[in-house]
């Protein structure tokens, strides 16, 4: 590859994305500076004195302009300080700790679900023209049921009227935490199983429709060949991406699934902390979400251009 | 439409032709609706035998290529027979269709670049074709078949994708592909019409030469009646899903009878003079759009009251076979029309 | 001759093509029903059995009867009145996260895609900063900012959902600059920026009323989402997400009606905008 190629790769997946998270974070802090209400009076309370509060704010540093406070704040982040919640009192990285393992465990569980079924329902859609309204049929109905919705649909259901599952809280041990885990998976996964499998459905329907498809039939191929071959190989690229945007997004789901389970998730903290005006737990929460979201977009299209012939070999390309 | 008579020797009994469509109908379903697309055509071809069907676009051409390889869009209904060695098509298991696919029918498709797979090498696409082959005879029949097609680093190629190749490369792999599994019989689909002049000639070329080479009958399709003219042994013109006239390629150009033959034949410019164009009035018309009559009536310059009414059938006229009611008569009219264009 | 006489008769230079329309029942029906919710909205007060605030601690939780079609909530209010009250608040906020975002994300794509250059790279990358954030999650950073409530998540919901509506319009704006009637209007004299503007939008509007059907469905779940985690809409209004989260205790005691009633109220109301949305989608493309 050549330097101009290599610097360009380079500026398109590590510096681009770079500089989009650093204006992101500076939005977040915008926000959180914005934030109304002074966070001294938890630390101090509601009747101390003005002298007190100006001791304070200089000890942590409040009475200095945003940009600065920004930038402190961003090149601690970096190196995983957070700083302190001025609710909980403890430090935001010992306090997100073990929430993030929680939530995590919910986007992984509820992404496999997706990929799973999503794909398979899509798949089924998109090759058997007789299935293909029931699955779009399905799957327009889906993308319109939001995490809380399909939360208290699915406790009804399966935790009250069928005491199959818990219906609330964590669970312990891994046996006990998937189960827990499970009700609050599927509420997050439905909208994205829906959504997955519309996507999936309309490739491979395009894919099976397409002229090389019709090539590979006229040539005696096997069906399963066929499909394997050419019309999920050719596929693959939008499912793939569409699915791993899906999966980033999770994470936003994460807030409303946590709050109406119960669930000690970093989706539920924020939720906790914005009430609380708890900033440097919203600050920390509101990174990881931005910064996963980013860098999850940022892999798939590195993967994309990884997968596609044509667009690796660009650069290469002679014709003759 | 029959090819012009071989002699036997007397006493066998006739064998099946290579490929015998006879009464073709297609009617496919779009917007809904039921349309027929194809009506009635009946061609048949031998051994080593090259037909052309010559027509404007929506006349029918490319559908009935594709009902002879069952290729036609699912739900589409058809009627008529379709054979190949005398054993329906249509009635073949799949198993049987799969294996009439791979081994003894060739397709060359009109645009390379939509047919063939992108993410796959060239390699890997020849490869696909004869799959019953250990990895290094796939390797050598691929080489050999993309030298047969004129490419010389044949080596090269196999590793290298679609569209690192120009579109000509690439139909001549496309080719290669046909030819690769050794079929008896090659549909080419309009072949050259996405390529460039000089790129098609050479095109045409090596279709003709493999054909020679291969003993392979060939199903030509093409709008240009002068292209199926030079390499085809029969050609038959269709217009809205019907054959209207088949005769002998080589005296076509001076001796057709059917009024759009000559419509068609006049409409070509000249290449030796400027001259206004002479065109067939009206817009080329699909075979849901004819009435009771003559599919052509509603162009035609000779058009009567009986060509209204009932549909010409085919029949024998010197060494044509031609649907018109009129054609005996027009004879003398049409040859001077095209002597003086 | 007056500029917009002039520009009248320019129709006739403007795409040769424009299909019939074909009945098209599934659009039909959502059209209808989308009609319908925006009536029961604004009707309200006309189609509700009872006021959606009264208390009454005596009724507490009860299931469906004749006289309370959907039984009461945790405060004796009438489940289904609330449910028609709520449409009000329900479909308020989308109607101008929609509103604001397509004529945001619509100004921003023609005017990027015909003016070109660094303005156009430029706004590029504010909507790929805008990209890096969930809807969701600017919307509570905008409660974070401005405390809880409806406008403050409106208009962090209409910023957020403005670079989906401008990368679909530019695309298409960008596909449409190309084509040769806009410089046979130029050649014709016509000013470059009344002709960007008049004739790109009424060959986009099809796609433009498409984007905008699909974001007011997406709002919705925001918005009634910000609502069920308590940064939304506050009680005591009734207002569907809200609802969906006042009626879970009742519904872990064997009552969903509450909870479940408004989260039909939200999924029907998605699956009706969303199913339009897709129609006209598909419409605008099938003319391109």
């Amino acid at each position: 590859m050549t330097t101009a190629g290599m610097l360009s790769h380079l500026r398109r997946w590590v510096l681009t994305p770079l500089l989009t998270l650093v204006a992101a974070s500076f939005v977040l802090y915008t926000a959180v500076w914005l934030q109304p209400g002074n966070p001294l009076t938890l630390i101090l309370g509601t009747r101390a004195s003005p002298a007190q509060y100006r001791y304070m704010a200089h000890k942590l540093g409040l009475d200095r302009p945003m940009p600065v406070r920004y930038w402190d704040w961003l090149t601690n982040a970096v190196h995983g300080d957070f700083g302190t919640s001025l609710v909980y009192k403890q430090s935001v990285t010992s306090l997100i700790g073990p929430r993030i393992l929680t939530t995590l465990l919910l986007v992984a569980y509820a992404s496999v679900i997706i990929l799973v079924v999503g794909v398979a329902l899509g798949i089924i859609g998109g090759m058997s023209p007789r299935a293909a309204p029931v699955v779009a049929g399905l799957s327009g109905l889906g993308v319109a049921i939001p995490g809380f919705v399909a939360a208290e649909m699915l406790t009804a259901l399966f935790a009250v009227k069928l005491g199959w599952f818990p219906v609330l809280g964590s669970g312990q041990g891994l046996a006990g935490r998937l189960q827990h885990l499970t009700l609050p998976a599927f509420a997050l996964a439905i909208a994205s199983i829906a959504y997955v499998s519309q996507i999936t459905r309309a490739a491979v329907s395009a894919q099976e429709q397409s002229p090389h498809v019709e090539t590979a039939r006229g040539r005696g191929l096997s069906g399963p060949r066929i499909l394997r071959r050419h019309v999920l190989r050719n596929a693959a690229m939008p499912i793939l991406t569409v699915s791993g945007l899906t999966m980033a997004s999770l994470l936003a789901g994460t807030l409303v699934v946590e709050y109406a389970f119960g669930l000690g998730g970093i989706g539920s903290l924020l939720d906790q902390s914005v009430q609380d005006k708890d900033s440097n737990v919203v600050l920390a929460i509101g990174l990881i979400l931005v910064s996963v979201f980013i860098v999850t977009t940022t892999a798939l299209d590195f993967f994309q251009h990884l997968m596609d012939p044509r667009l690796r070999l660009k650069a290469t390309a002679t014709w003759h | 439409m029959n090819t012009p008579a071989l002699s036997r020797p007397g006493g066998t009994a006739p064998e099946p032709r290579l490929l015998d469509l006879s009464g073709l109908r297609v009617d496919l379903k779009t917007g809904g609706r039921w349309r027929t697309v194809v009506q009635g055509v009946s061609i048949s071809l031998e051994t080593a035998h090259a037909v052309g069907i010559v027509g404007e676009s929506g006349a029918g051409k490319s559908v009935t290529a594709r009902a002879i390889a069952r290729l036609l869009p699912r739900g589409a209904r058809v009627g008529g027979d379709v054979r190949f060695d005398g054993e329906p098509v249509w009635g073949m298991s799949r198993a049987r269709l799969r294996r009439f696919r791979a081994r003894d029918l060739g397709i060359v498709y009109q645009d390379p670049r939509a047919h063939v797979n992108e993410m796959h090498t060239v390699g890997d696409f020849l490869a696909e074709g004869i799959l019953d082959h250990s990895p290094r005879e796939r390797r050598e029949r691929a080489i050999a078949a993309l030298r047969a097609t004129g490419i010389a680093d044949a080596d090269r190629r196999l590793s290298q994708y679609p569209h690192q190749l120009s579109g000509g490369l690439l139909q001549r792999v496309m080719i290669a592909a046909a030819i690769l599994p050794g079929p008896r019989l090659l549909v080419a689909d309009e072949p050259t019409t996405a390529l460039d002049v000089t790129t098609q000639s050479e095109v045409m070329a090596i279709l003709a030469e493999q054909r020679r080479a291969r003993q392979l009958a060939m199903l030509f399709i093409t709008h240009d009646l002068d292209l199926a003219a030079a390499v085809t042994d029969t050609i038959a013109v269709m217009y809205a899903g019907t054959i209207v006239e088949s005769g002998p390629s080589a005296t076509m150009h001076e001796r057709a009878m059917h009024p759009y033959t000559a419509g068609l034949l006049a409409a070509r410019p000249p290449a030796t003079r400027v001259a206004s164009l002479h065109t067939i009035p009206g817009r080329p018309t699909a075979a849901y759009e004819s009435g009771p009559g003559c599919v052509f009536a509603s162009r035609c310059a000779y058009t009567q009251q009986r060509c209204l009414e009932a549909r010409p059938e085919p029949r024998q006229l010197g060494d044509h076979v031609i649907s018109c009611h009129r054609a005996e008569e027009l004879q003398g009219t049409l040859r001077r029309a095209l002597e003086r264009a | 001759m007056a500029l917009s006489a002039r520009l009248s008769r320019v129709p006739a230079l403007v795409r040769a093509e424009e299909p019939r329309a074909k009945a098209d029942t599934a659009a039909a029906a959502a059209g209808c029903l989308c009609l319908a919710l925006l009536t029961v909205a604004i009707f309200a007060p006309l189609l509700a059995p009872y006021h959606p605030d009264t208390i009454n601690a005596a009724a507490i939780n009860h299931g469906p009867s004749a006289a309370r079609l959907l039984g009461t909530d945790s405060l004796g209010r009438d489940v289904l009145s609330r449910a028609v009250y709520g449409a009000r608040l329900s479909l308020l906020g989308p109607a101008l996260v929609t509103v604001l975002s397509t004529t945001l994300g619509t100004a921003v794509a023609i005017a990027g895609s015909w003016v070109g250059g660094t303005f156009d790279r430029i706004t590029a990358r504010f909507m790929d900063i805008l990209f890096a954030f969930p809807g969701l999650l600017f919307a509570v950073l905008a409660v974070v900012a401005f405390g809880p409530g409806l406008i403050a998540p409106v208009i962090a919901l209409s910023v957020a959902y403005t670079p989906y509506v401008a990368r679909v319009i530019r695309a298409a704006a960008v596909h449409e600059r190309q084509l040769p009637y806009l410089e046979t209007c130029q050649l014709l004299g016509y000013s470059s920026w009344r002709t960007a503007v008049y004739h790109l939008l009424r060959n986009v509007r099809l796609l433009i009323v498409a984007q905008a059907t699909l974001a007011f469905g997406y709002s919705l779940l925001d918005l009634a989402g910000l609502s069920f985690i308590g940064l939304g809409v506050q009680p005591p209004a009734a207002e569907w997400g809200l609802m969906v989260s006042e009626g879970d205790s009742a519904l872990l005691n064997g009552y969903p009606y509450e909870s479940l009633a408004a989260g039909a109220a939200i999924v029907i109301t998605v699956v009706a905008f969303n199913v339009l949305g897709e129609r006209l989608t598909a419409r605008s493309q099938s003319r391109q």
